[in-house]
Formats: C-alpha cells, structure tokens, sequence
C-alpha cells in the first residue's frame, strides 16, 4: 500500500495539518518508505494471536464520587492564547 | 574535607573556586548528599558551584531550554536552614537536578521543545517533580529533547541541537539528550527523562551515564507530556548505579492520578546495591546483535559478558526472533497513539495560536502547521492513517498482535534467563546532522531499546566502554517489576570497571 497525492491531502484534512505541497511530497516519500518496511509484518501468522494494546491487564479504575479540590478558573485561563470573561475566545463556530 | 573553606575562600580566589566548582559538578549524588549531611559543603554552595559550571559550559553543550538556577538557590537555602535546625534530611535534599522538559513543573515553562508550547507554563507539577521536591532536590533547569520526545538525537528539537560532552560534533542521543549531556557535563548531578523506544538508555549510552528505563507503570506518568502512553515511562540518568537507585526509590510507587501505576510495594532499591553475580543466567539474544552493530560495539558488550561471568554469572547465546520486528511494530504503534495524544494542540487553550483564521478548522490546521516540526507532523500522518478505516486491520491491529509474539518471547526467555544483556544502541554516538534525512537509518539508533518498551519491562544502560573517544553503552533487561536485579548485575559491573568514572573534558 502506498500513499497517493490525494490519500496525503484527506490524511493531512484528518490530522487537522495544513501542509505545504513540497512537504506533501517530502512526507509522502517518508512515510512510503516506511510502509514498505511495515509489510514485513505480514511474514508473521497472527491469526489466533489477541492484540495488545497495553502491557498491564488493567481496564476500568473506580474511585468514589466526591469533589477533590481542582484548579481555579484563573489558573485554567492562564495559557489560554486568547481569554475573554475567563473563557477560551476562538473564532466564531456557529453559522449566522 | 577542606571544601567548605575552599568555597568560601575561593570566593577571593578565582582561580581556587573553578577548581572547586569542578570538583564539586563532578561528584555523585550520594557524595554531594553525604558532604551536606556532615554540615562539610552547604547546600546553597553546591547550587552556586552548579550554576557556575552551567555558566561556563552550556554555551557549548546546549542541554537546557530553560535554567532555573534562583530556584535551585532557593530550594538549597530551604536545605541549609533545615538541617541549621537539626532536621534530618534525605540522600536528595539540596541535591541538583535537571529535568526533561517534556515534564510539567509548575510555573516554570515546559515546552516539550516544541514551538506549538514554547511559552507554556503549566499550573501543576507532575507527580515525579512534586515527590522530588518532597525530597528536597533543587531544580537547575528543563532539558532539551526531541520535540514530544521523537527522535534519537535532539536534532528534532523547535529550538536548538545539544551536543555531545564528549565530543561536541556528535549528537548526545536522543530523545532525553539534553539530559544525558547535562549530566555527562557535570552541569546537574543528576536528570530525568523518559523513554518511550529508548529515549532513556540511548542517550545514557551515548554520553556515558547511567540511565534506566522502569517497568511500565513503576513511576507514575501524571505530568508527563503524552506521547505513546501504553509506552512511555519516565526515569533517571545519573552519573552511577548507586545514584540510579536513590533516584528511583524517590520517583516510584503508585499515583492515584495515573491509572496505570501499578499498586504494588515499591522496594528500597539501594538494597539491591549488592556486589553479586554467582549463578546469575544471562541470556545473549543474537536478534540484538544484527547487521549495523559496530564491531567494536560488539567487543566491549561482550567483554562485559565476560567479566561478569569472571565474578561467577553464567551466560548462553539465545535467540528471539520477533526482536527484528521491533522497529516496524514500534512506528506502527508510536505513531497511532502519538496522532491521538498530539490532538489537543489546537491553539485553544494553550500555546500557539495561529494568528489569521476565520474559522476554527483553519485555526487548528495552521496552529498546528506553524507549531509542529517535520519529524512530528511525519508520525502523526502515519499514526492516522494507520487508524484510518480501511487500513486499521492492516497495520494497527497487525501491529498490537506482534507486540503480543514480542511479549511471549521476552517471557520464553525470563524462563530460562534471569536478564538480557545487549548493546544499548548498535553504534556510539553519530555526527550532528549525518542521518538527519533518511527515515531509518536514524531509528536503527533504537533497535535494541524498542523491544523493551514494547514488553513493558526493565532496562538499564551502563557505561561499558569507548570507541574513538566515544561511550558506548551496555543494555541489561529484566523481567517484570525486576529492577533490583538490573540494579544488582549493573552495580556488580562497576564495581569492577572504571568506565563510569571517566569524564569528558570541556
């Protein structure tokens, strides 16, 4: 499998990256070259073999459902690029 | 000890106070930590001593982003009036510390060495720096690293390239290779990175310090900036074993902020400081030994073999043939997991916004356009297309289950074998800017790390010997939550070698 043109620009749309057409081609020459090297994975038999996703067999932690002190709102805001009354301001996301 | 005179002494005498800052920078953690407890050195000496040594090499050496040199100063005279008042204090108070910054220290910038956060200040700290600053250590700075923590150099860093103390050309290793180089400097007595596929052991191994890679889930990971969580792992690079061990004994244990620390009783590690190897079984996978290994990489990992069969270990070759899968298996998943983590940057509630849009999906595109470095933008294409629908099978899932086979050969050979030991990385440390444009060649840095993070367990990196002036480092693997015998093998190899004493001259 390799990366076309197109598939770059719809993956770069999904991974919320605007880029530039040389890095479209500087990347696709990349990551094409790293799929080959991937199919070597395919020498393996995984049919009955169970995925790992994580090396510790934990699922669900549960603690009890009570307030623990949090960081106040001033603090939250603090990195916010634009704040506005102790709100992240961005552009305006609702049609008109 | 006639140190505390000559300090202060010094203060009047130039030419006594820089050899004294060197001699103290020089020291180990316990050391330092046994002169401040015998009231021979003050704490708030040791931090100027260190912010001198900063001074007068990091132009050179580049391993900080940020130096917190005021801090260090105040955290040291916290130390000194503690013990004025007869408090005892533990082996890290007053102890200089640098930190990866890819590690959240509240109200000190943490940039992860990214342009997308380089003015972002975090309100907490994670859990690492609030237990270190528990024990006292002073904080003398945020090391540079690989943006997120991807790469084997620092040469992916936003902002700068470090450079290797013992030989300025050359890359000190990456990801944590500001904090390899740090300590390998002398500019901190310690540091802390993390290792997602190597980012620990191959930069310890490149400068010639002392790194571990804990079991996933020893330290817990709340205030480390995500990158690959079913791999990432914070840890310690130090200047020996022992250091290693103090270091690890303050970071550890379970946090009920991250879910998966694990809920089990911590040991003291320094009492696995034990000088001892009699019927230990050392297992020597021929998979870790492939075609790029430098010969003379080769040598020293199994003159290392040797010696520790001298003090009475037994080793036998093995084999485990899913290792050569490690690497194609790591960027399948790194990648995917990175794509997931790295959505937050979207310059809404930290960081770089991107000044020109109208419309929020624009805003995120060219935020994260601006911000993000190639190396970074490269892994988070791959990582969504390798979750994309259509392909997920393929690559994703195709890669989960090796991840398993690669699991069941590390136990196969726990049973037979106590630890693995292999080169830390196949090479010593390569030139600033030789691999910087091919896709593999660079990863190859990793082959012998990837594998352990892939299983979840132990490893450690040792100094094992030099090629053309240059550390190369030795890579012991454990089983599961088996730190102390890394610590044990590792300790009972410097005792009997001088390669960790060995300093760079800058």
């Amino acid at each position: 499998m390799r990366l076309t043109r197109d598939d770059m620009e719809s993956v770069a749309h999904l991974s919320r990256l605007e880029l530039s057409d040389a890095e479209k081609d500087k990347l696709r020459d990349h990551i094409n070259r790293l799929l080959d090297n991937f199919e070597k994975l395919q020498e393996l038999d995984t049919d009955d073999v169970e995925p790992t996703s994580h090396v510790i067999p934990v699922s669900n932690v549960f603690r009890e459902d009570v307030s623990r002190p949090s960081l106040s709102v001033e603090e939250v805001v603090s990195n916010g690029p634009r704040v506005v009354d102790n709100c992240f301001a961005v552009p305006r996301v609702v049609e008109t | 000890m006639v140190l505390g005179w000559w300090t202060i002494a010094s203060q009047y005498h130039g030419w006594w106070r820089l050899n004294v800052t060197e001699d103290i920078c020089g020291l180990t953690v316990h050391e330092l930590s046994d002169l401040i407890a015998k009231r021979e050195i003050k704490a708030e000496e040791v931090a100027r001593c260190f912010a001198e040594r900063v001074q007068s090499v990091d132009d050179r050496v580049k391993a900080f982003v940020t130096v917190t040199i005021d801090l260090a100063i105040e955290q040291a005279k916290a130390v000194d009036e503690a013990i004025a008042r007869g408090e005892e204090v533990g082996p890290l108070a007053g102890i200089p510390g640098a930190i990866k910054d890819n590690i959240s220290t509240r109200g000190v910038r943490t940039t992860c060495s990214s342009k997308i956060l380089h003015n972002y200040q975090p309100v907490y700290d994670a859990t690492v720096i609030e237990r270190l600053k528990g024990a006292g250590f002073a904080i003398i700075g945020k090391t540079n690293l690989d943006e997120f923590a991807m790469g084997s150099s620092t040469e992916n860093s936003g902002f700068f390239t470090t450079h290797n103390p013992w030989n300025l050309s050359t890359v000190p290793g990456g990801s944590s290779g500001g904090s390899a180089a740090a300590v390998a400097a002398d500019e901190c007595a310690f540091a802390l990175g993390s290792d997602t596929g190597g980012s620990i052991r191959q930069p310890a191994a490149f400068c010639g310090v002392v790194g571990i890679k804990p079991t996933y889930g020893r330290v817990s990971r709340y205030g480390l900036v995500a990158f690959a969580s079913s791999l990432d792992q914070i840890g310690p690079l130090t200047k020996d074993v022992t250091d290693c061990a103090i270091v690890l004994n303050a970071i550890s244990g379970k946090d009920p902020r991250d879910s998966t620390s694990l809920d089990v009783e911590c040991p003291d590690f320094t009492k696995a400081l034990v000088e001892d190897v009699k019927g230990l079984k050392i297992g020597v996978p021929r998979e870790f030994f492939g075609e790029g290994t430098d010969s003379d990489v080769e040598k020293a990992v199994i003159d290392a073999i040797e010696l520790l069969a001298s003090l009475g270990a037994e080793w036998k070759e093995t084999s485990m043939p899913i290792a050569d899968y490690g690497l194609p298996v790591y960027y399948i998943i790194a990648p995917a997991e990175c794509s997931s983590n790295l959505a937050r940057y979207d310059g809404v509630r930290y960081g770089l916004r991107s000044g020109s849009s109208t419309d929020t999906v624009s805003m995120f595109r060219k935020t994260r356009e601006e911000g993000f470095g190639a190396e970074v933008k490269q892994r988070i294409m791959i990582g969504t297309y390798a979750l994309s629908a259509g392909y997920y099978d393929a690559y994703y899932l195709k890669a989960q289950k090796v991840r398993t086979l690669l699991r069941r050969d590390f136990e196969r050979a726990f049973e037979e074998f106590d630890v693995l030991i292999s080169p830390t990385s196949p090479t010593v440390a390569f030139g600033i800017g030789e691999k910087a444009d091919d896709p593999f060649a660079m990863k190859l840095a990793d082959v012998c790390t990837i594998p352990v993070n892939l299983a979840g367990i132990p490893g450690i990196s040792v100094p094992c010997g030099f090629k053309n002036g240059l550390p190369i480092g030795l890579q012991i693997m454990g089983r599961g939550l088996d730190e102390e015998t890394l610590i044990r093998v590792a300790y009972t190899f410097e005792r009997n070698t001088e390669w960790h004493k060995r300093k760079p001259e800058l």
